[in-house]
């Protein structure tokens, strides 16, 4: 059975680099199939660009399977497009319709500076995460894997939280360029693991403080992140962060 | 060239104690004297930076991706294999040995294998220390799995995501060391040549993928846990950033290639839909616990699955391989797949996929025990495809998966250039010729964490090495080489396309060096490859500038290093005419059509020494087997 093929317009935030003014730019597809990715219509689009003598849009990604955590980009005004719980890898055209403008902008948030077109820098992240965000266990030096027994709901809560890729959906999300549901996914994955207690009280502080000193504003609770998250991570982790927190400060 | 496995003396399940006490241990105060370069952050890369890092070294850790959380291995699904006996299954270190060699079609090196085996329940520890979510039943013991080739429960798993909590402890182990300031990351880098100093591996050059500069980079050892080169096919369920350019640049400047036809075609893959196709999706191995495989008996029955009554379904692999079933390695089941499909039998629009079924075990457990089991992959075939996996069968075809060949090492993962070590999907050394499901976890973790961290110092505290800085002529040397292979590749303002060269290539290597192999298909190959790349230099068309963020550029360089690499992967296949693991000539079938092994002519690993451009010189380690008796591998 043959699909119909749609005819795609694009409104694409070309910028070429970090210290360049960016502007939209035009671009039209043609003959897409609805199967194809989000990403494989760039790619096509690109081909046509560089067959022209003209520079592709440059877009981050690498597993086109919404497990790294590297593309992302908000389309229509959402971040990671209009299909919930996926990442911008993961959208098909068939979410489009013949004759559509699609608009798309890198990750817009202070601690995300662009680099080039669609892509930002995320390296905030890494440094919340090397504040605090692990165990301090020693290669070998550690007990046999049955001295820790976690029952399956509590594995499975810890893994619910595990799942963040740290694609930064949230913070792009965020009216205030919050990182709560990332820091509170992370320190919610080992609150509840009895792995993770001895350190939770200095793991929290460590890595609000950072996240702070990275410049992510606070969470009023507007909901956004949860919304975007294409690991649909919710927002209890931002609730067991703040009492983690508290706990902590309490000490 | 000489190749020396420094395999140690000794029963082989005392080699692996014996050696680390054999080996010299670096004083620790002068650990951090001794600057480390590792390429790569996933598994292999990842806990070898970390682990070096909390031992005490200066750490230098580079990675294409903008975090190291990014590597590859987040992609991993199913799970990792450790020998824990936790289900009382008859599992033992021995007992994972045995099905990893055997598995592997006895072209493994017996004494890699089975320290892979025993530091495998390490992993398992370190892992769950570091807060990795791993599956529990309700008492908060540990959930496992059945993977291909095994008849045991063995495979640890986190949902579908094993290999990224695996990949999230390595990478919180590292961002502590980085914390600490032993670790310097370098992320965003690509390493496009190696840098060699009197004979040794002393540095590497890298290019800024943000600014295009060119940096220099010295140490006292170099680790190279890059991957695997499956992307040489264009498409594979390999990561778009997945590439062979430094075990190929390393290869270039002296490291040998071991068995580069050895290469994984995973059977259960999304079937590709179209000529726009980028990638192509894996679904867990898992999925062949629960779902049947099979085909019309019909050939060209189009009917709707769900209308062929089940007297006229061909359950194939359950009809050949009745101890196995479903269940037999990934080699012998994506071969029957092609089989299948050849005969006219294949299903779906292209006729190039057979189905996986998991009617009957809905029936059996209900909709909910499966769901949760595998939902996260239903819902993606779904995506993917508009079609349902809980209505109707899923489509499913091999793809180009893992490659078991490498870079050679030793049993310190050393490879022929002295310093360069090479860790991970990488090198060439458990799995022989097959990979069973659950090991390459297993195998990265293993040489990040345990192996590597301790036979390198054996190399420093060995070693004597020159003091040298970036000024060294080998620095200029290098830097200048990568520079004028990206001139090169901007001046020529061909035609076509980077992505035309790649896809042309992979569909050559996919058509002679595929699931399927011939004398007259591979020597096809080998005057098509080499005529490919000479077009490439001509009539390549690379966009952009080298001093900014330029993708295809980089694509460029890599598949530049693909036109090459494809040429010796044919090259490997054509000389071993006989049939193991991955590597099936059809020349050499039992009469059954199972791979036949010539033991008496093949039972060595193939290194390749780089001459010169399309000329090797081949060097043979030979196998010896003192523990394990070879078999006509039987999944029947
Ligand atoms: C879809 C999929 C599912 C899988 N599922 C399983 C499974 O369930 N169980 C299992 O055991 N195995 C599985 N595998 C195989 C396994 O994931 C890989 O073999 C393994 O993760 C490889 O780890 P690695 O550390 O060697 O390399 P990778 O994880 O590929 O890491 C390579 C690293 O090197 C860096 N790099 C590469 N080239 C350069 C360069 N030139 N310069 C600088 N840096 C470079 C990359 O940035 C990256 O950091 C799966 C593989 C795939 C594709
Ligand atoms: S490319 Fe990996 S999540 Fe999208």
């Amino acid at each position: 059975m043959e699909k119909k093929t749609l005819n795609i317009k694009l409104k694409v935030w070309r910028q070429e680099n970090k210290d360049a003014k960016g502007s939209f730019k035009d671009y039209e597809v043609k003959d897409v199939n609805p199967d194809m990715s989000f990403l494989e219509m760039l790619d096509e689009l690109n081909e046509e660009l560089i067959l022209k003598d003209e520079i592709p849009i440059e877009f981050d990604n690498d597993c086109r399977e919404g497990i790294c955590g590297m593309c992302g980009m908000v389309i229509n005004g959402t971040a990671h497009g209009p299909k919930s719980g996926s990442t911008t890898c993961e959208i098909r055209m068939r979410h489009f319709k013949d004759g559509d403008t699609i608009l798309m902008e890198p990750w817009r948030a202070k601690p995300f500076p662009v680099l080039k077109d669609l892509v930002v820098d995320k390296s905030a992240f890494d440094r919340i995460m090397a504040a605090g965000g692990y165990t301090s266990v020693r290669t070998g030096g550690v007990p046999e894997a049955r001295t820790f027994l976690v029952p399956h709901e509590k594995a499975e809560e810890a893994m619910d939280m595990a799942a963040c890729i740290g694609c930064g959906a949230c913070v792009a999300a965020c009216p205030n360029a919050s990182a709560s549901l990332f820091v509170g996914a992370k320190v919610s994955q080992f609150a509840l693991l009895p792995q993770g207690r001895p350190e939770a009280a200095r793991r929290v502080e460590a890595m609000v403080a950072q996240m702070d000193e990275e410049g992510f504003g606070a969470c009023s609770n507007h909901g956004e992140c949860e919304a975007v998250c294409p690991k649909e991570i919710s927002i209890k982790a931002i609730a067991r962060m703040r009492r983690e927190y508290l706990a902590a400060s309490i000490k | 060239m000489k190749l020396d496995s420094k395999v140690p003396d000794g029963p082989l399940a005392e080699k692996w104690d014996k050696h680390k006490f054999d080996m010299k241990v670096v004083n620790p105060k002068n650990k951090r004297k001794f600057t480390i370069i590792v390429v790569g952050t996933g598994l292999a890369g990842g806990a070898a930076a970390a682990t070096l890092g909390e031992l005490g070294y200066k750490v230098k850790n580079f990675c294409i991706q903008d975090s190291p959380r990014r590597a590859h291995s987040i992609a991993a699904q199913g799970g990792i294999n450790a020998a824990k006996n936790y289900q009382n299954d008859g599992d033992s270190i021995w007992r994972l040995f045995h099905d990893t060699i055997k598995g592997g079609d006895y072209r493994g090196r017996e004494a890699n294998t089975y320290r892979l085996a025993q530091v495998s329940n390490a992993i398992i520890d370190q892992a769950v220390a570091q807060g990795v979510p791993f599956a529990r039943e309700y008492g908060g013991e540990f959930a496992n799995r059945s993977f291909g080739g095994a008849l045991v429960s063995r495979t640890f798993y986190a949902r579908g995501q094993t290999g990224q909590q695996l990949l999230l402890g390595a990478y919180s182990a590292l961002m502590r060391q980085v914390n600490t300031g032993r670790v310097e990351m370098f992320p965003r880098r690509e390493m496009v040549e190696l840098v060699i100093i009197d004979g040794k591996a002393r540095g590497i050059i890298t290019r800024n993928l943000i600014t295009g500069e060119l940096e220099r980079h010295l140490g006292d050892a170099v680790v190279l846990g890059t991957g695997g080169y499956g992307m040489a096919y264009y498409l594979s369920t390999n990561a778009i950033n997945s590439n062979a350019t430094a075990i190929w640049r390393a290869h270039k400047r002296g490291a040998a290639f071991a068995n580069p036809c050895y290469v994984q075609i995973h059977p259960t893959c999304i079937p590709r839909s179209g000529d726009y196709q980028s990638k192509l999706t894996l679904m867990s191995e898992s999925l062949r616990n629960d779902g049947r495989v099979w085909v019309p008996k019909k050939k060209g029955d189009k009917r709707h699955p769900n209308d062929i009554p089940e007297e006229e379904r061909d359950y194939y692999l359950e009809r050949k391989y009745p101890t196995f079933g479903n269940m037999v390695p990934r080699d012998v089941a994506s071969r029957n797949a092609k089989m299948v499909c050849d005969e006219g039998r294949g299903v779906g629009d292209t006729g190039l996929a057979v189905y996986l079924d998991f009617a009957q075990a809905i029936k059996d457990f209900g909709r909910k025990t499966i769901e949760e089991r595998y939902g996260n992959l239903f819902d993606m075939y779904k995506e993917i495809t508009d079609e349902d996996g809980y209505e109707q069968p899923m489509r499913i075809y091999p793809a180009v998966h893992y490659t078991m060949g490498g870079l050679w090492v030793d049993y310190n993962l050393m490879s022929t250039i002295p310093g360069l070590h090479v860790i991970g999907e990488a090198n060439f050394s458990d799995h022989g010729a097959n990979r069973l499901g659950a090991s390459a976890l297993m195998q990265g973790l293993s040489d990040g964490y345990f192996v590597l961290p301790a036979t390198i110092g054996d190399y420093l505290g060995r070693e004597k090495l020159e003091k040298v800085t970036t000024d060294h002529e080998a620095f200029a040397e290098a830097e200048n080489a990568a520079r004028e292979r990206i001139e090169k590749l901007l001046s020529i303002k061909g035609n076509k396309t980077p992505k035309q060269f790649h896809k042309e290539l992979g569909e050559i290597l996919w058509n002679y060096v595929g699931m399927a192999r011939n004398e007259k298909g591979l020597k096809t190959a080998l005057e098509k490859i080499p005529k490919l790349r000479e077009e490439f230099w001509q009539n390549v068309k690379v966009p952009g500038t080298a001093d900014s963020l330029n993708k295809h550029l980089e694509f460029a360089g890599r598949i530049a290093d693909y036109l090459e690499l494809a040429e010796l992967m044919a090259t490997d296949a054509l000389h071993r005419t006989e049939s193991c693991g991955g590597h099936f000539r059809e020349e050499s079938q039992t009469e059954e059509g199972e791979a036949l092994r010539k033991d008496d002519e093949f039972t060595y690993v193939a290194a390749w020494e780089f001459k010169e451009l399309g000329k090797w010189e081949l060097h043979k380690e030979p196998l010896i087997f003192e523990n394990v008796t070879l078999t006509q591998r039987s999944y029947k």
